[in-house]
């Protein structure tokens, strides 16, 4: 008698091992496509990968990749959203693409002075993030490398020039993120790196080996984050030590936000072996790391996206992981802020946003205007061959103490195992308390690639949330979305004056009927990647926005009501 | 300390290998957060102890001592690590590994690890929900050293340590062998034995008193032949053959699993031809129980 029972649960492991019997995608009409229109749109930028010095020739594929990325800025100020993509191989150019407005995109890095970043010297590019540090009303723009910081003043819209040294931030650092805020609120975009790899560590010419991490769960030992006061002249000063903000975690993202409703950006960061933290702005002054309910689960943060995921006119943060069938199931977090009240963060990801496989960027957006945000995860790591991983390797060493594994050498060559390799993308569709269910292939999105950075912008200005996502060592990938032609939107360009021009860190609460919803201009956010700066709201069948509150970064609130929904409202920052 | 290791020796062992096992989860749990939620402890501690007092009261007509279904949960929820926020593999975990005892038997005796069996039960059936320990102990090598040193003697303490250090002794040869056979560096492939799931699996998995072998020479022998199997497996995944997952990412419990029965089986058999065990046997009633696993024998006595 005992042996039935026995056998059963065992069945039902089997069982429970399937999922549920019929697929909630097949239940769902996710009322929207994204359709790869690449080519279509002339986007041909390949990522080529880093080399680094031999000596760590037997870990290299891992090392070597991260760098695709992509942001989105509107460099000629024309009114369309370009791109920005970056490469990390000596010799090979990054990619400005202009957005001509008629769907096609044009290759300008080269005249602009933005593409030959890859060089001997001064490293490689991981990441761009861009900000009208001058407040001249042009984009500048931070190119972030495995080596020295970049900085590029926007000269005409069209020329930029270099200037990272008079601006004092020619420092050396292998860096994997970088966002503008203005922490002080003084109308200056100011400026905060994170480090990956130590700063003492040059990949091309390394002293020894011992560069890894020293923790798969608690590592210190990564590289020294730097915040960058905007002195105003074009000058910045490093006030690190002063603000409290020097952790040697290994982030590999960051975003910025007023999580706890006081007034004051905060800062959200996600750490590769170890856990998320939260550091509150205490008034400009200082900033404290937070006890927000993040300490106790170590895992792999790749990428934090900030959005309001429930519709409660909060900003909540979904934190991407590493999920593999039969070894490690770190799972994703979406954590919803509870910082005004509780202060802290919960984490609610379900079963199906848990597990993205090896998760990297990802955005929230409102993919169908139906006024729920969904969410966009790209995912793989490396992509080789098909038919070997490296996941067993990855075992051994990962169960071993952490003096082992700092050191390179001693890590299992990785030849042409892939690690994770050829996982697709996913869409989550938000159903509300109904959970979130995975519409990727039904909306078109099936490709494979080693999926790093994601955007979203309307580039083609006609109320749709378009995906672009840099491939690791591949070709990128833009998505044009075809939402639910009856719901409705509205979207918002903000132009600061005491707040920075860039408007950078204003947050807008848009409520329409039984909608309300936040959203943040971000100075970097995802991972290696910065959506576009206009603000985008779905609004369902809401045919007006009954009230928009706009929380200026100067600390200016703005309401504004009965505004006109399927259009773009260009708000300029009121005066004292 | 002497007269403390000798008050030591008057204690029932089983509630050494008790106390071994709550340090590891209380110290992994308040420095590491391993646990990942109470609530997956909870369920596994419940359902074992449940699971052993119903069947137990089932088969036997009595209630046994629930020690071995306390270690048996707190094992399982420190081995079991569960996709998202998935609770049913402690349930049904903790279900399979009591059970198992009671319908997995030859000769009145139960042949699997329960908590071995259960865990490999559920990397083999549901890979795509189930994974083994992840946890590391922060990769800590302090950390490890303090639980290596009491692991060990503790292990001496319930006179296992033999069968410890022959498998230590075994895992170190034969991988630096399949090392060398295969022109890989050395440190990769010895480095899993100083993790966590190591200390779980040498102290308190292959040591399990019901179900090793009587003799003390034939425990030292079956710790080797565990090795060699598991060696045998990581040759295999080196060599890319296409092995279930379980195989690849849980080798030593896989070892254990297919060698630990059939050890067992052997003897039994044998002693059931009326050979006897040896005064050093583990399986008297004075000697240990290890940690998780079989029930009391005085109450098994009474079954």
């Amino acid at each position: 008698m005992i042996a039935v029972p026995f056998f059963g649960a065992i069945g039902l492991a089997i069982r429970l091992d399937r999922g549920p019997m019929r697929s909630a995608a097949d239940a769902v009409r996710p009322g929207f496509t994204l359709n790869d229109e690449t080519a279509a749109a002339g986007i041909h930028f390949v990522h080529h990968r880093a080399e680094f010095d031999p000596k760590i020739r037997n870990v290299e594929p891992h090392v070597a990749a991260l760098g695709a990325s992509v942001s989105v800025a509107d460099f000629d100020g024309d009114g369309w959203p370009d791109l920005y993509f970056t490469n990390s191989h000596f010799g090979q150019p990054n990619a400005l693409y202009h957005n001509r407005g008629d769907g096609t995109f044009e290759e300008v890095a080269a005249s602009a002075g933005l593409a030959d970043l890859n060089r001997p010297g001064e490293g490689v590019s991981m990441g761009s993030v861009w900000g009208d540090f001058d407040n001249d009303g042009r984009e500048d723009v931070l190119v972030y490398r495995y080596g020295y910081l970049a900085l590029f003043k926007n000269m005409d819209g069209r020329h930029f020039k270099d200037v990272t040294e008079e601006a004092g931030l020619r420092r050396w650092v292998n860096c994997n993120s970088a966002i503008w805020f203005d922490y002080d609120r003084d109308g200056l975009l100011d400026l905060y790196v994170t480090a990956y790899f130590r700063d003492d560590i040059d990949l091309w010419h390394l002293k020894n080996t011992r560069i890894m991490h020293n923790s798969f769960e608690f590592a210190t030992n990564g590289g020294k984050h730097m915040l960058f006061h905007n002195l105003g002249g074009g000058k910045f000063e490093d006030v690190t030590e002063r603000m409290g903000l020097g952790s040697t975690r290994w982030t590999l993202a960051a975003a910025s936000a007023d999580f706890n409703e006081d007034g004051w950006p905060d800062l959200y960061l996600a750490n590769d072996y170890g856990p998320e933290e939260v550091f509150l702005n205490d008034h400009g002054r200082r900033f404290v790391r937070a006890t927000a309910g993040l300490e106790s689960e170590s895992k792999s943060g790749m990428a934090v996206a900030l959005g309001d995921a429930y519709n409660r006119g909060r900003l909540d943060a979904f934190v991407t992981n590493i999920s593999e069938r039969g070894y490690l199931f770190q799972n994703n977090n979406l954590r919803l802020n509870q910082m005004p009240d509780e202060h802290r963060f919960h984490n609610v990801a379900d079963a199906t946003v848990a597990n993205a496989g090896w998760a990297w960027g990802a955005q929230f957006g409102d993919f169908n205007n139906d006024g729920f945000n969904e969410l966009f995860v790209a995912n793989g790591f490396i992509s080789a061959d098909k038919n070997k991983s490296y996941w067993y390797a990855m075992s051994k060493i990962a169960g071993a103490t952490g003096q082992l594994f700092e050191d390179a050498a001693t890590w299992p060559a990785f030849g042409d195992a892939s690690l994770s390799g050829y996982e697709r993308a996913r869409v989550f569709l938000n159903r509300g308390l109904s959970g979130w269910v995975d519409v990727a292939s039904a909306v078109h999105v099936t490709d494979s690639y080693d999926g790093r950075a994601v955007a979203l912008a309307d580039l083609s200005n006609r109320g749709s949330v378009d995906v672009i996502v840099a491939n690791q060592n591949q070709r990128a990938v833009l998505y044009r979305d075809y939402p639910d032609s009856a719901n409705h939107w509205v979207a918002f360009h903000l132009v600061g004056t005491r707040s920075n021009r860039s408007a950078i860190g204003a947050e807008i609460v848009v409520e329409a009927g039984d909608i309300r919803q936040r959203r943040v201009i971000d100075g970097g956010m995802g991972f290696a990647s910065q959506n576009d700066r206009r603000l985008h709201f779905g609004l369902g069948s809401h045919e007006w926005v009954d009230r928009a509150v706009i929380h200026w970064p100067s600390g200016t609130q703005q309401v504004l009501r009965h505004l006109a929904v399927d259009r773009f409202h260009t708000i300029t920052e009121p005066g004292r | 300390m002497a007269r403390w290791w000798e008050r030591g020796h008057l204690l029932d062992p089983r509630y050494l290998i008790a106390f071994l096992i709550s340090l590891v989860l209380v110290a992994g749990q308040l420095r590491y957060h391993m646990l990942g939620g109470y609530e997956r402890l909870v369920l596994a501690l419940l359902t074992c102890t449940a699971t052993e007092a119903l069947l137990s009261w089932f088969v036997r007509g009595q209630v046994v001592n629930l020690q071995s279904a306390y270690i048996s949960g707190l094992s399982l929820s420190l081995l079991l690590k569960p996709q998202g926020a998935a609770l049913w593999p402690f349930a049904l975990g903790g279900f399979l590994a009591i059970s198992s005892k009671y319908v997995l038997r030859y000769r009145g005796n139960h042949l699997w690890n329960p908590t071995n069996f259960a865990i490999v039960t559920l990397l083999l059936a549901a890979p795509n929900r189930v994974t083994e320990l992840s946890h590391q102990f922060g990769s800590d090598i302090w950390t490890n050293l303090v639980i290596w040193g009491f692991g060990l003697a503790i292990a001496a303490r319930v006179r296992t340590l033999h069968i410890t250090l022959t498998y230590v002794a075994s895992f170190l040869v034969l991988n630096t062998l399949r090392s060398l056979a295969l022109g890989m560096p050395i440190a990769p492939e010895i480095a899993p034995i100083t993790g966590p799931m190591y200390q779980l699996f040498v102290f308190f998995m292959i040591t399990d008193p019901r179900t090793v072998v009587r003799e003390r020479r034939w425990q030292m022998v079956v710790a080797v032949l565990i090795a060699t199997t598991e060696a045998l497996i990581r040759f295999a995944s080196d060599s890319g053959w296409p092995l279930p997952t379980a195989f690849n990412a849980a080798p030593a419990l896989m070892a254990l699993a297919m060698v630990g029965p059939v050890a067992k089986w052997i003897d039994l058999r044998r002693a059931g031809r009326g050979i006897p065990a040896p005064a050093t046997s583990l399986a008297t009633p004075a000697a240990p129980a290890s940690l998780d696993h079989g029930s009391s024998p005085v109450t098994r006595a009474g079954a």
